[in-house]
């Protein structure tokens, strides 16, 4: 009895020591070997490398984009589950729940803002972020499919954004829910076109998935809801999971190949000096049908690389950090703002989606179909599609691939930009087809419009670069450079040449009074 | 040596058949709850109120009236032809158009249509819809929004 009490009673001493020995298998991050498993043993920390390479930590290399689109989602998803407590996804207590969490609510608008921006930030960011992997050869083998993950979470991001600023239930959201179903339902033109009986509209049943309904109504408000907090949150954080570990998988990221580490500066005073060969290990260790290779990173590139414990990890937190700053300070200055309750009898005049949708919006007032679906998923796959099509060895991690590169894409700036403006241009100033021919069949407005003609040209263009340039990565820099391009005019014009009607005006001053 | 040929195949050991007929099981079954679940989301009776309404009395409507019915988004012109109903959203993406000297522009996408409903510009790919008029028992004005009449059909009440 006495011993069985006393080991009891030890134990009970010993508590706090074996329970941490239980929660944390490692000893302190003191030595090389413990930051290690400080990253290799915890959950949450795993999906790192244990050790970096020296360069990826240069703020050049990122700019910390990835990390910060991270951080942002972070941020939107602990607003976003604050909102919760107060939004009432009903048609008739969604737009007072919003105002009671602007006016009301301790902290509400703040948080709300806070959401609001962080939303724009991971739009605008995640742009950068493809620009920068884009520019810097990152797609290449072997990191192709997370070129493709990253497209898939762009695409997400864009659901988001549109299931999000319906919730409101204002003017904005629900105008922008009937043209939403209603692009959904725009293969029925050229079912209709076409004249195909019924049967054949298929955008019916998109729309009538989207809406639960015909019209715009409370169920769809549950569906977009159940969207946003639910089905698009599980896939994204599952996405966001392979799209990071894949960076692990893929050899950790693409940074330029034996840069100069600049002496006694910045990181490279982290890393610890080349081993002499006496000194490298006698033994590698193969993981056998686990990592490729016989003795990954052992003495190969070691002297190159530092511990992501703690280095990586400071500099997400420092990213983290700024980001949340950001987002704090625009939220403390700006409001997000609230238009007035839904009125399905009158839309806004002009009816305008938010910055990054306006450039859809330009495209969808040529044609529903194609500039609503049919050019976005050409846009979409022929982005991912890229590391595929252009597969040439080169040194990832330098910026534009060099001069020539440069030059290809100051060309097709100065091209991609002429297209566009003309894409807008020529309609502005002398009609499109319908004005000339006003009995010409639809489905040649469908097929020809300024949409589907600027696509077009802009793939023109990249194939003629490739032929000239012999080149499949100049090609694709053409590509992208004029897709960038494209998408900043667009939004350009829909968000400020664009007024009431959808007419242009220079300036908002030109509008018309009434 | 055995030869396996066509007429007598080599025999699937019983394992690899069991093998494989498990997973062809386990499929079918996750196949076909995936389509059953499918079947959810897509409604089989709308939510909504009947797309045919009670638009008025024809006396609410002599001849030169023109009046817009905002509940239902449909306007009602009377001449001494009869009654007709004009429905008011676009068929472009489903805005609301609004009236303009020379017809109705869409203010959503710039969309333009005659006074007739005919598309004049913009990117709208078929005509505003006129609307089927009937009489209800007590003598008023239905107008069924799901059924399209043709261009200036006018409604002898």
């Amino acid at each position: 009895m006495t011993n069985g009490l006393g080991a009891f009673l030890d134990n009970l001493w010993k508590l706090p020591q074996t329970f941490r020995e239980s929660l944390i298998r490692h000893g302190a991050p003191t030595s090389d070997r413990a930051r290690s498993q400080t990253v290799f043993g915890n959950f949450f920390l795993h999906i790192h490398a244990t050790r970096i390479h020296r360069d990826t930590l240069r703020l050049r290399t990122t700019w910390g984009l990835g990390v910060s689109l991270v951080a942002q989602f972070l941020i939107l998803t602990v607003t976003g589950i604050l909102l919760m407590v107060y939004y009432k996804a009903s048609t008739d207590l969604a737009y007072d729940s919003i105002k009671d969490l602007h006016y009301v609510v301790p902290t509400g608008r703040f948080i709300r803002n806070i959401h609001r921006w962080a939303a724009h930030l991971m739009v605008a960011m995640a742009f950068l972020h493809m620009a920068r992997v884009f520019y810097t050869a990152a797609y290449k083998a072997p990191r192709e499919f997370n070129w493709v993950v990253g497209m898939m979470l762009f695409v997400i991001t864009l659901m988001f954004s549109f299931t999000g600023y319906l919730l409101p239930w204002d003017q904005l959201a629900y105008w922008a829910i009937t043209i939403g179903a209603n692009i959904a339902a725009s293969p029925n033109e050229l079912a209709h076109a076409l004249g195909l009986p019924p049967a054949f509209y298929l955008g019916d049943i998109q729309k009538e998935l989207l809406l639960g309904a015909s019209t715009v109504g409370q169920e769809a408000l549950t569906r977009f809801y159940l969207l946003h907090v639910m089905l698009l949150p599980i896939v994204f954080g599952a996405v966001i999971g392979v799209h990071i570990w894949r960076i692990r998988k893929d050899g950790g990221l693409a940074h330029p190949a034996g840069t100069p580490t600049p002496a006694g500066k910045g990181v490279g005073t982290m890393a610890p000096s080349a081993l002499a060969p006496q000194d490298q290990p006698d033994k590698t260790y193969g993981l056998m049908a686990v990592v490729k290779g016989s003795s990954p990173h052992t003495g190969k590139t070691m002297d190159e690389t530092v511990p992501a414990w703690p280095y990586l990890m400071r500099a997400e937190l420092l990213i983290f950090m700024v980001n949340m700053l950001i987002c704090v300070a625009l939220g403390l200055v700006f409001d997000a703002p609230l238009r007035e309750l839904a009125n399905p009898a009158v839309p806004e005049n002009p009816a305008k989606a938010p910055w990054y949708f306006l450039g859809l919006q330009e495209m969808v007032s040529y044609s529903a179909l194609v500039g609503g679906i049919v050019v976005p998923t050409i846009v979409v796959i022929g982005l991912a599609l890229i590391p595929y099509l252009d597969r040439e060895r080169e040194p990832s991690g330098v910026w534009f691939s060099g001069s020539r590169g440069i030059r290809v894409m100051l060309l097709s700036i100065v091209v991609g930009a002429a297209l566009a403006v003309a894409a807008v241009a020529v309609p502005v100033n002398f009609g499109w087809l319908r004005n000339w021919f006003p009995n010409i069949p639809q489905i040649v407005i469908i097929l020809i419009n300024p949409g589907s003609l600027l696509t077009a040209a802009y793939g023109v263009w990249s194939v003629l670069v490739v032929v000239r340039a012999r080149s499949t990565r100049m090609g694709a820099i053409a590509l992208f450079t004029c897709f960038l391009v494209g998408f900043a005019i667009l939004t350009y014009v829909g968000t400020n040449l664009r007024g009431p009607n959808w007419d242009f005006y220079w300036s908002k001053s030109q509008w018309p009074l009434h | 040596m055995h030869m396996p040929g066509r007429l007598d195949p080599p025999e699937v050991p019983r394992r690899d058949f069991l093998n494989w007929a498990g997973i062809a099981a386990a499929t079918a079954a996750i196949a076909g709850s995936i389509i059953g679940m499918a079947r959810l989301p897509k409604p089989s009776v709308l939510p909504e109120a009947s797309h045919r309404f009670r638009a008025g009395h024809p006396a609410e409507f002599p001849p030169g009236t023109v009046k817009i019915i905002h509940d239902h988004n449909v306007r009602i012109v009377a001449t001494d032809e009869g009654v007709a109903a004009l429905s008011l959203v676009c068929t472009h993406l489903g805005c609301i158009v609004a009236e303009s000297p020379d017809g109705f522009k869409c203010p959503c996408h710039g969309s333009q249509f005659s006074h007739d409903g005919k598309v004049v510009g913009g990117p709208a790919p078929r005509p505003l819809r006129w609307l089927e008029i009937s009489h209800a028992p007590d003598g008023s004005l239905i107008v069924d929004k799901d059924r399209e009449a043709p261009p200036n059909r006018f409604f002898k009440a």
